[in-house]
């Protein structure tokens, strides 16, 4: 028998997990220490290679790994204990798949002989994260551990992005095995994700793109999944045919905001002119977008004139909600390569003047328009106010949910991809603060605000902490209109205006509360001080908590109203009572 | 029609459902049939009966067959679905194929004494019924056939004296010279 202890690839299951970090160029992991995963703090106690930020809520680890992925491309790490660890990471691995965000988390489980036995702070982890997870393994030899570790790196990066979770019981963490560093044939055979689009289809969309005389692209985020190469491909598409386009929620950035073809976001609460042109349009091409109930509300009566070209990676996003002509499975980046060069070789720019005329018929409507005010702060002014503050600044978005998220979203303008962290299909309020934290690790020299609103920031404000202890100078902007905002939106249009629990009682100092921390805390409530209190924000290179005091009852338009199509759109000027009451006439709802 | 005021849209249906029997072939590993029936369950799709077993041994392959009812963008969605689980390499629609065989087993227990015992024989041998376990006064019957047939022997026998039925769910396989 050989002697073993000189082989460099023996290790204890804890050690091969850092290794594999390693190996896979995690520089940065989240996490939380607890019993079952000491073996792994262990080891990264005796090593320097991989950082471990310390939060102080798992959610909060989850949350930060999102955001340090969405805005390096890279997947995020999150370490978590077994029982309440793991199931507090249930709320950031269902954000991450619902919104394709590469994330792996490693979760210690009780020892082997232990499981099923209800032992302390077990529980049946990943039972409970299967349905919120792309996939998710329970390693009980640890010579299985190296291949499942580098399988779970690949799927969670590979084909359509998303979550993935790996427990590992802590006697498998203690025994010794045998490592091995990434290789093919660690992954499933039956895991072949398609990335390479169908020539015929190309040649379809192409057609069709070529004679539309009303044409529109809606992108999402599967063009910034897919990468900088992708958001390459969809400008030159935009620049090649004079296309005007929209984009969802998660896909801002991919087109400027400053580009002249930019319509603004598409959806229940985007611009008329974006919603017009998709419900008007005669070609429609989605890349990297999956139809959701946000962005077409009404289904049957969703861009009826259409022929639709859908671009996904993800072969059951297709025909999911809205029949499409042309679906075309594969990996956007090379779909839009492969479409540009057949449409550059084969078509003419086709003549979509007349269609931009009465797109700028609709864009006079102004459907952002607000009424400013000498007197009150207006929320959209605030984000309107920060966006210029931070003109020209490397900086990055991140939210939590409501108005506040709806209007960063209408009002800052973003340039790039991987600029804006938001919790788009989830709807996670508690997102931004954490994933702010994330962002900031992954970008030290940044810029980073959490665009929050009073409510959801309360949800995961420990970690604050966090930020104190790292020195990440993340900043907190708070549209503090002491409402959860959206909630009270649709009790007002939708259960006639009984403000049922959405009234923020006891909001704390926000000013004190900062200091408390060790941050900084600023408070504003006149308009006239809004510049130079975000002046005063950026400069400060602590974490900041800015109490923007704005218009208690401003809500955000336009808007779809319930059961309505796109060209059924609220603007901001008709929403009095009157036009607002008949517009949700009805009774309760049902969802 | 008065809608209820609903940030959702709510939607009427109108396609007409269809059954459709699907068959996966997936590596066989812990927690794979979970993720078959969770994917079920928590989309809100149909089981009307589903069968696996391990068909390859060496290879660690196993093949479910799934019989599910919804309308065809349903049905579409559910293969896309399974396919893109991690451990699942295939899913043929053998309803679409129209080249399909699909087969049921049943044991039926039946109790009866005199004439209702000779009609019960009777019956089993018209279906190819096996007695595989009798007594005085019992007999249980293997049945092979599709799903259609077994409903009706089940259906003749309750007269008779039918106690309790098992049945294996639908095992399908395609005609012809090739494999799935």
């Amino acid at each position: 028998m050989s002697d073993k202890s000189h082989d460099p690839n023996q290790m204890t299951g804890a050690a091969m997990i850092v290794r594999a970090l390693i190996d896979h160029g995690v520089t940065d992991i989240f996490g939380y220490p607890g019993g079952a995963v000491l073996p792994i703090y262990d080891e990264i106690f005796q090593q320097s290679e991989v950082q471990h930020i310390l939060v102080r809520h798992e959610q909060g680890a989850g949350h930060a790994a999102e955001g340090y992925a969405r805005s390096t491309g890279k997947p995020g790490v999150a370490l978590v204990t077994s029982g309440p660890g793991a199931t507090n990471m249930v709320t950031p691995l269902t954000d991450a798949l619902m919104d394709s965000i590469p994330l792996v988390c490693i979760s210690g489980q009780v020892p082997t002989h232990l499981i099923g036995n209800d032992a302390f702070q077990e529980c049946d982890t990943v039972g409970i994260t299967r349905p919120c997870t792309k996939h998710n393994w329970l390693v009980r030899d640890v010579n299985d551990l190296a291949k499942v570790l580098h399988e779970a790196f690949y799927v969670a990066t590979s084909g359509r992005p998303g979550p993935v979770l790996v427990d590992v019981p802590k006697d498998v963490q203690f025994a010794t095995g045998t490592y091995h560093p990434p290789r093919k044939s660690d992954v499933h055979r039956s895991y072949a994700p398609r990335v390479k689009g169908d020539a015929t289809q190309i040649r379809k969309a192409v057609a069709l793109l070529a004679g539309a005389k009303r044409p529109v692209i809606y992108s999402g985020g599967g063009v910034i999944n897919s990468g900088p190469e992708a958001t390459k491909l969809l400008r030159e598409l935009v620049e090649v045919t004079g296309f005007p386009i929209t984009s969802t929620l998660m896909g801002l950035g991919a087109y400027p905001a400053s580009g002249k073809n930019w319509l603004g976001m598409l959806g229940m609460h985007g611009t008329y002119e974006a919603n017009m042109t998709m419900h008007d349009c005669d070609v429609m091409l989605c890349v990297g977008a999956r139809f959701d109930d946000r962005i077409t509300g009404r289904v049957d009566a969703f861009s009826p004139g259409s022929k639709k070209i859908h671009i996904d990676i993800d072969p059951s996003s297709i025909n999911k909600n809205i029949r499409v002509d042309v679906p075309i499975i594969g990996d956007c980046g090379n779909i839009l390569g492969d479409i540009l060069q057949v449409f550059k070789a084969e078509a003419k720019k086709p003549d979509v003047k007349a269609w931009w005329q009465q797109i700028a018929q609709w864009r006079a409507r102004n459907s952002l328009y607000y009424k400013k005010s000498n007197d009150v702060i207006l929320p959209q002014h605030a984000i309107q106010s920060l966006f210029e503050a931070t003109r020209g600044k490397d900086t990055y978005i991140t939210t939590e949910v409501g108005q506040h998220q709806m209007w960063a979203a209408q009002f800052f303008g973003f340039e790039e991809p991987h600029r804006w962290m938001t919790s788009g299909g989830l709807g996670t309020m508690g997102y931004g603060l954490p994933a702010a934290v994330g962002v900031q690790v992954a970008h030290p020299d940044s810029l980073v605000i959490d665009i929050a609103g009073d409510a959801s920031v309360q949800m995961t404000m420990q970690e604050m902490s966090t930020a104190v202890q790292y020195e990440l100078p993340i900043k907190i902007f708070i549209l503090n209109n002491q409402y959860m905002g959206m909630v009270r939106q649709w009790q007002q249009l939708l259960h006639g205006n009984r403000l049922s629990h959405s009234y923020s009682e006891a909001l704390p100092d926000f000013v004190k509360l900062a200091e408390a921390y060790g941050g900084v805390g600023i408070q504003v409530h006149k308009p006239a001080d809004l510049d130079g209190a975000i002046q005063e924000m950026i400069s400060v290179k602590r974490p900041v908590l800015f109490d923007c005091r704005v218009a208690a009852l401003e809500n955000c338009f336009p808007m779809i109203p319930s059961g309505k199509a796109h060209n059924e759109m609220l603007l901001p000027e008709q929403a009095n009572d009157e036009a607002t009451a008949k517009a949700f006439a009805g009774g309760k709802a049902l969802v | 029609m008065n809608q209820p005021a609903s940030a959702y849209f709510i939607e009427d249906r109108h396609d007409p459902n269809e059954t459709h029997t699907l068959s996966a072939l997936v590596q066989n590993e812990p927690g794979v049939l979970a993720r078959v029936i969770g994917l079920f369950s928590g989309r809100g799709y149909n089981i009307e009966s589903l069968t696996v077993s391990e068909t390859e041994s060496q290879k660690h392959l196993s093949r479910i067959t799934i019989v599910t009812t919804g309308t065809p963008m349903v049905i579409e969605q559910i293969k896309h679905q399974l396919d893109r689980m991690i451990p699942v390499y295939r899913v043929v629609d053998m309803t679409l194929t129209k080249r399909s065989i699909e087969r049921e087993l049943a044991m039926v227990k039946v109790r009866g004494q005199g004439e209702h015992r000779v009609e019960a024989l009777r019956l089993a041998d018209a279906f190819r019924a096996r007695v595989i376990d009798a007594t005085t006064e019992s007999f249980v019957f293997e049945i092979t056939g599709n799903t259609d047939k077994i409903n009706q022997f089940i259906d003749l026998m309750r007269p008779i004296g039918l106690v309790e039925v098992s049945r294996t769910g639908v095992a399908a396989i395609g005609r012809g010279p090739e494999g799935m």
